[in-house]
């Protein structure tokens, strides 16, 4: 198809934008609450387009918003990692039961890093884990990395916080008094 | 012994793991399977409708054509490739899942799937969720109007659409402006604090295509060209996913 623009991924920018000093997010939100997370690599994203130079900058950009000490990653990880079974139009098939049984290994996955938080870069991901997280009873919340990149600069509101777990709600809310 | 060389009785029959090879550059390397299931072993739909990488390839190299048009597993497998990226011989499965799920009629595939193609196949959106152009623009506006005031360090951020020239062209997933519009804000606040200049299109703007899920190539095709038309059109550098 005849096109004149280069596709990209955001977490390509989000990390140039903070290697650049555009960005200027920190961790020091999370000196004292050291609230851990873990991140899915989506399929899209890392392994069939942009393979592991991206999954990098993911881990750059979520390194510098929630302290590296905060970070653990999956196994695997990366371009090898599992689908958590929310792409291809699983989510829609009307499959639930083995969808579910399908992340279960995702959700065990997630479980064996401790994590509290899990981080999920794409929509079909992050409605998959959500419900994995409760289906299974891990109850980790899963968050966007766009949430976190805000909170890390101080500037997201108590509108914008669906995702977050409670410890997260009241931390660095800008504008507070608009909270619906 | 035969005094004859015996000849196998008809005319050669057309299996549909040799359709998916030729459309598959070196035909997709469907025929060099060592049969060593690393594919089968890291695939979290192993186990699935009694199916697995393996066996389903084996399937279609042995000619069971009316079995795995039969089978749901194809709808089960999310083509993530993973199969791919493990085997010695990179074998191209998923084009061959991608290829089975055509194999039914369209109204026969999964409702949901097909529902959301149909929705995006309404209007210039291309959204799943059937939003018009119109009411994503009024979302769009309303929730920026909204920011503005009540959050005045950003007063003068914007959400511009349709902007022509701007660097980069963002799609947006339907989720946000049609079910939760505040989730759009961080997004845009990053992209103000860095200066971007960016926009969406008012036409092709939704980023899923489920059109593509459904194997439905022709609509899969429209939904694309909308897109890319659009990004064509504004004179855009880079298509920025966002997710």
């Amino acid at each position: 198809m005849e096109h004149n623009f280069e596709v990209k991924n955001i977490y390509e920018y989000y990390a140039k934008w903070i290697r650049e000093g555009k960005l200027k997010v920190n961790s020091d939100w999370n000196k004292d609450l050291k609230i851990k997370f873990t991140v899915q690599d989506p399929c899209q994203i890392v392994r069939k387009t942009f393979g592991d130079p991206i999954a990098e900058d993911l881990r750059f950009v979520v390194k510098s918003v929630v302290g590296e000490e905060n970070f653990i990653d999956m196994q695997p990880n990366r371009s090898n990692n599992y689908c958590c079974g929310g792409g291809g139009g699983f989510l829609q098939s009307g499959f639930k039961e083995q969808r579910l049984q399908y992340g279960k290994l995702k959700d065990q996955q997630i479980k064996a890093t401790g994590a509290d938080y899990c981080i999920a870069g794409c929509h079909n991901c992050h409605a998959q884990i959500h419900e994995l997280s409760e289906h299974y009873g891990g109850n980790y919340p899963v968050v966007h990395i766009w949430t976190l990149i805000c909170l890390s600069l101080g500037i997201l509101g108590p509108n914008e916080r669906e995702y977050l777990g409670d410890d997260l709600k009241e931390v660095n809310v800008f504008h507070p008094e608009t909270a619906e | 012994m035969a005094e004859e060389v015996i000849k196998l009785g008809g005319k050669k029959k057309s299996y549909f793991i040799d359709k998916v090879k030729e459309i598959l550059p070196d035909g997709g390397n469907l025929n060099l399977c060592l049969t060593c299931g690393a594919c089968s072993s890291g695939c979290p739909a192993t186990g699935l409708d009694n199916m697995d990488p393996r066996k389903f390839l084996r399937m279609a190299a042995l000619g069971m054509d009316e079995e795995i048009i039969k089978s749901d597993w194809p709808w089960m497998c999310t083509m993530c490739q993973r199969c791919i990226y493990v085997c010695p011989m990179k074998i191209d499965i998923p084009q061959l899942v991608y290829n089975a799920r055509g194999l039914r009629p369209r109204d026969q595939r999964p409702k949901g799937i097909l529902g959301s193609c149909d929705m995006a196949l309404r209007n210039e959106s291309t959204s799943a969720m059937g939003i018009s152009p119109d009411d994503f623009v009024f979302v769009v506006q309303d929730v920026l109007e909204e920011v503005r005031e009540s959050q005045p360090e950003f007063a003068d951020m914007e959400a511009p659409i349709d902007k022509e020239g701007a660097e980069f062209f963002l799609n947006q997933n339907s989720r946000e402006p049609v079910t939760e519009p505040n989730e759009l804000l961080p997004l845009w606040k990053i992209l103000h604090l860095v200066g971007a200049d960016w926009t969406y299109g008012s036409h092709g703007w939704a980023g899923e295509n489920y059109c593509m899920f459904l194997a439905d190539n022709d609509s899969w095709e429209k939904i694309t060209r909308t897109t890319v038309n659009q990004a064509n059109k504004l004179g855009c550098k880079i298509f920025l996913n966002t997710e």
